[in-house]
């Protein structure tokens, strides 16, 4: 019996009479029988409620989560505490079930908050222009390089290094299809150096991509960046952390032409890393290349305030091959949430999480680098997340934090080949010292103890006790 | 939507208009959250730092900081919560109502997806989390790739597209990686789409690099195969097809559609909006496609949202399996007589590379994995033969009498699981658009069809009731069609003017465009 449906045996037979046939496969009569799949697809049974609540809670329970252990692991997404009414009012069926907006009338809810969230996201990034959202992070910096293209009519991009290593491989994987090249320009000291970014950039460039802070944890100084863009006629792309927005410069006031970024650090889940949001932010010239929904104010014909989806005409759905995106289901349900969380926050709170966070990464930073074998890996300001160089293997470190119930960080060895034992380590606001001071334990001593047992075996095999 | 109820009845004459007759929820104009702000409120309490208050500009350098505050609502937590709530009942919804919007299958949204989605070890699983703390989730993952597998008959799965859209740009890239690996990428620019796709399709093949050319559909509802087979040659990349398609028809002629591509050399990409019709029932793989991908916020129950999130795995035959985009899942027998292993692979040199960050939709999977569970095998078939079955009852009901000679039928075939009318004659002799239908059916408490697509069906409205909805909702559907048309056939005006009910009346969407005002004015 299929799950979820009503009707009964007796109302088949009246359905089928009122169709005028027998029986349902009858209806199925237009699908060459040669094709047809004459066995059961090979899947289970349909399960009761509470196996099926079992079979997924007993899977969720082979996860070490940030409830069960210590997590310091960022790199994008971020363990921040999300309050109660982020699920409370998403969880509302009014908001959890409808479609896209397509009957504005009766999508009153869903437009006017995405009119509220394009405020937020405008008055964060600096930016006159922001749009209901996209998929999440490095898809939107995609979608910045095919607007800089349309924008432009070139067909180049210069990455900076410090640009998430995602961001830069979903870049590299679009570009193919814009027919368009990506060259990465390196860090020095965890920073973008103009010079060197300017040297990158040509005539043919279209747009120039850094990140605020870098993934190093740096922060950049955007306004150089900018100047070295816009020298060759390249719009800046800026991909930022939406909770530093609150106590660094926006990328609208140091130049930037369009800013994008993942909003899940707004009170949004981990989820192991989806569903969550993209924001896409751009002056006022790029309104009408911008991609995804955009919601604006009307009137109805009596007067009243509402709102609707504006500028269409940009949208795959009326412009079909001429779209300045393809895309059609988004985030809007993430981005809600997301709006509610900078609610909460307010303009005050936004301020004070940048100004707690700030104190306590400098707090660890200052624990970790007193420890014998921790070095910062560089000098530059942070705010959040920063990044260290241990004298020992990562991997084995990992191991040992986490038998001890630390996620320690993130190893930077598969996309910073030159930080071989780099770890990337964020904290929150869930972090206090203690759990602070609870990692810093954990690293000393993990390194020196994997330190000692080198000694023992002669500490010629360095790679083979971490990898073991 | 209470107030859609206790409606001005069809032969009532003209329906109230005017700020005299408002609704409570008309009078009740839009307030934005930036509006009920009061400068010195707040709702959060963050934790004591519990280290030194040390200035910021001691921290971070001057220059790098931000000089004034952004500009973010001051309220407190009770207001808003009213905020939300408030605005939450201008919105219509799948729980509240009837929702037959075509191509969208607003089918029913288990709560117990929910439930198993919001469990701390998915919810709070850092995406970054080594591949060995993170197993149940892997397993999870591949258990769903190996059932997209069986249900799409194609061998190879990657969940990772976010929505439909990106499911069709990760296609049209791998089709790309293809022709490129026969030395044929420059040569094949061409990407064949019905003209009944859906919008994304050509956006998405625009995107891809190629460019659009469309077939023609036949007097049938089906693909113009001479046409096809003219259009079809060296050039050609890859055809996108949904089958039903967007008129809800089964192509007939599906084994021969793919056979002349194939033999083109082209690829064959199923849009997979509406597999919703056939689950268990035929398999895009043995129809012939290549590449599918599967709308996880259609047929596997994954709520709206309002406009996402959703998720778009694809699903791929074995000659495109080694470009599929990384990481891919792999799943190790340990042989030590423990369970098996998964991890993630980034180690595909073939591969396209990401489409997004981090794993995908992952808690989109977890609903989808528990609907899948929930139905099992036989029930996914069931829900197919109900989805079709209610389409073709309601068809019944609405092809007689009034509805029938109004709004007939664009193809007279026998639909799958939606079906398309034409409402040319209705606005021919009636002088009312589909436009005015659907506004009206909005003041009968029901969400109305998807209107004007597919494009080449004049005045278009498409119908699509899902398997979860009882014969009285379709019933009553029928009913309220054949009044709003008695109330056209005495008095077009009241559609034209409708709706009366709803929060808003019509929009000027045009002002919107000219003079866009999209975000709210600060002082």
């Amino acid at each position: 019996m299929t799950r979820y449906t009503s009707a009964t045996d007796p109302e088949r037979e009246q359905m089928l009479a009122t169709i005028g046939v027998g029986e349902v496969g009858e209806l199925f009569a237009d699908v060459p029988e040669k094709l047809r799949l004459t066995r059961p697809l090979d899947l289970e049974d349909g399960l009761a409620e509470t196996e099926v609540y079992e079979r997924l809670r007993a899977l969720a329970a082979r996860n070490a989560d940030a409830e069960s252990e210590l997590c310091f692991l960022g790199g994008g997404m971020y363990d921040h505490y999300s309050p109660a009414i982020v699920d409370a009012i998403t969880s509302r069926s009014e908001f959890l079930t409808p479609y896209t907006p397509y009957q504005p009338e009766i999508s009153q809810g869903g437009l006017q908050t995405m009119f509220e969230f394009q405020t937020a996201m405008s008055e964060l990034t600096a930016l006159p222009v922001a749009s209901a959202g996209l998929y999440e992070g490095p898809s939107s910096v995609a979608a910045a390089g095919y607007l800089a293209i349309a924008a432009t009519k070139r067909r180049r991009f210069v990455a900076s290094a410090g640009v998430h290593p995602h961001s830069r491989a979903t870049l590299a994987t679009y570009s193919r299809g814009f027919r368009a090249e990506v060259a990465e320009v390196s860090l020095a000291d965890g920073l973008t150096e103009p010079e060197a970014l300017a040297e990158a950039i040509d005539a043919e460039t279209a747009a120039v991509f850094v990140q605020n802070p870098n993934y190093l944890g740096a922060i950049e100084d955007l306004e150089p960046l900018a100047e070295a863009a816009h020298a060759a006629g390249a719009l800046l792309v800026v991909s930022c952390d939406p909770i530093s927005l609150g106590v660094l410069r926006p990328p609208g006031e140091a130049g930037a032409d369009v800013a994008v970024g993942e909003g899940q650090p707004l009170g949004g889940r981990l989820d192991y890393g989806g569903p969550s949001f993209g924001f896409f932010c751009a002056r006022e010239e790029h309104m009408r290349r911008m991609p995804g929904r955009i919601a604006g104010e009307t009137t109805d014909v009596d007067g009243r305030r509402g709102f609707v989806l504006a500028l269409q005409t940009r949208e795959q759905h009326i412009r079909r091959e001429k779209a300045t995106h393809n895309i059609c289901t988004a985030q809007a349900l993430n981005a809600l949430g997301g709006m509610i969380y900078l609610s909460w926050l307010g303009k005050r709170g936004l301020v004070e999480l940048g100004e707690l966070l700030a104190r306590r990464t400098a707090y660890a930073c200052g624990r970790l680098s007193a420890v014998a074998g921790i070095e910062l890996l560089h000098e530059a300001p942070v705010l959040r997340e920063f990044a260290v160089t241990l004298d020992a293997p990562v991997e084995a470190v990992l191991d040992h934090c986490a038998e001890h119930g630390v996620a320690a960080g993130i190893q930077l060895n598969g996309d910073y080949p030159d930080h071989g034992d780099g770890l990337l380590i964020a904290i929150t606001e869930r972090h206090s010292v203690a759990d602070i001071d609870r990692l810093t334990a954990a690293l000393g001593t993990a390194i020196t103890e994997i330190s000692s047992a080198r000694a023992a075996v002669g500490g010629s095999d360095r790679e083979g006790v971490g990898t073991g | 939507m209470s107030e859609g109820r206790g409606l001005p009845q069809a032969g009532t004459g003209s329906p109230p208009s005017g700020s005299c007759t408002e609704t409570p929820m008309q009078r009740e104009r839009a307030v934005t959250i930036y509006e009920r702000s009061v400068a010195g409120r707040r709702a959060a309490v963050l934790p004591e730092a519990g280290v030194p208050e040390t200035p910021l500009g001691e921290l971070i350098p001057a220059h790098l900081l931000r000089q004034r505050p952004a500009e973010l609502p001051e309220i407190s937590e009770p207001e808003i919560v009213r905020h939300y709530n408030r605005v939450s009942r201008r919105n219509f919804d799948l729980d509240s109502g009837f929702y037959p919007l075509g191509s969208c299958t607003m089918k029913h949204n288990p709560r117990i997806n929910e439930r198993v989605a919001a469990l701390p070890g998915h919810a709070r699983l850092h995406p970054a989390q080594r591949d060995g703390r993170a197993q149940g989730a892997l397993e999870l993952m591949w258990n769903l790739e190996r059932a997209l597998s069986e249900i799409c008959g194609l061998p190879h799965v990657s969940l990772q597209p976010s929505a439909g859209s990106h499911g069709e740009l990760a296609g049209l890239l791998l089709t790309r990686a293809f022709h490129a690996s026969n030395g044929e990428e420059e040569k094949r620019t061409k990407v064949l789409t019905p003209d009944t796709a859906h919008g994304t399709n050509p956006a998405s093949v625009t995107m891809a690099g190629y460019e659009v050319v469309k077939v023609a559909t036949a007097a049938d509802g089906g693909v113009d195969l001479d046409d096809l087979r003219s259009k079809a040659d060296g050039e050609t990349a890859c055809l996108m097809l949904t089958n039903p398609n967007t008129l809800g028809l089964f192509d007939s002629n599906i084994a021969e559609i793919t056979q002349v591509v194939r033999a083109a050399g082209g690829t064959l990409y199923y849009d997979g909006a509406n597999l919703n019709a056939i689950m268990g029932k035929v398999r895009p793989g043995d129809m012939g496609f290549d590449i599918i991908h599967v709308n996880l916020h259609k047929s596997f129950s994954q709520p709206h949202g309002g406009g996402g999130p959703g998720a778009g795995p694809i699903a791929v035959s074995e000659r495109l399996a080694p470009y599929l985009p990384v990481p891919r899942i792999e799943r190790l027998e340990s042989g030590n007589g423990a369970g098996p292993h998964f991890r993630l692979s980034s180690e595909q040199p073939d591969s396209i590379g990401r489409l997004r960050g981090f794993q995908g939709n992952f808690g989109v999977f977890v609903r989808s994995y528990a609907y899948i569970l929930s139905l099992g095998g036989d029930g996914l078939q069931e829900a197919s033969e109900t989805a079709v079955l209610n389409a073709n009852y309601l068809l019944a009901l609405m092809r007689t009498g009034r509805t029938g000679t109004h709004l007939p039928l664009a193809f007279e075939r026998t639909p799958m699981h939606e079906f398309v009318l034409s409402g040319k004659p209705a606005k021919k002799v009636l002088g009312v658009k589909t436009l005015d239908i659907a506004k009206r059916i909005l003041d009968h408490g029901m969400h109305p069809p998807t209107i004007y697509f597919p494009l080449l069906v004049d005045e278009a409205m498409m119908i699509e009731p899902t398997e979860t909805e009882t014969k009285e909702s379709l019933d009553a559907f029928a009913a309220a069609i054949d009044s709003i048309l008695t109330e056209a056939e005495e008095n077009p005006a009241i559609l034209v003017n409708a709706p009366y009910t709803t929060p808003v009346r019509r929009l000027d969407e045009v002002a919107a465009t000219r003079n866009p005002i999209l975000r709210q004015p600060l002082a």
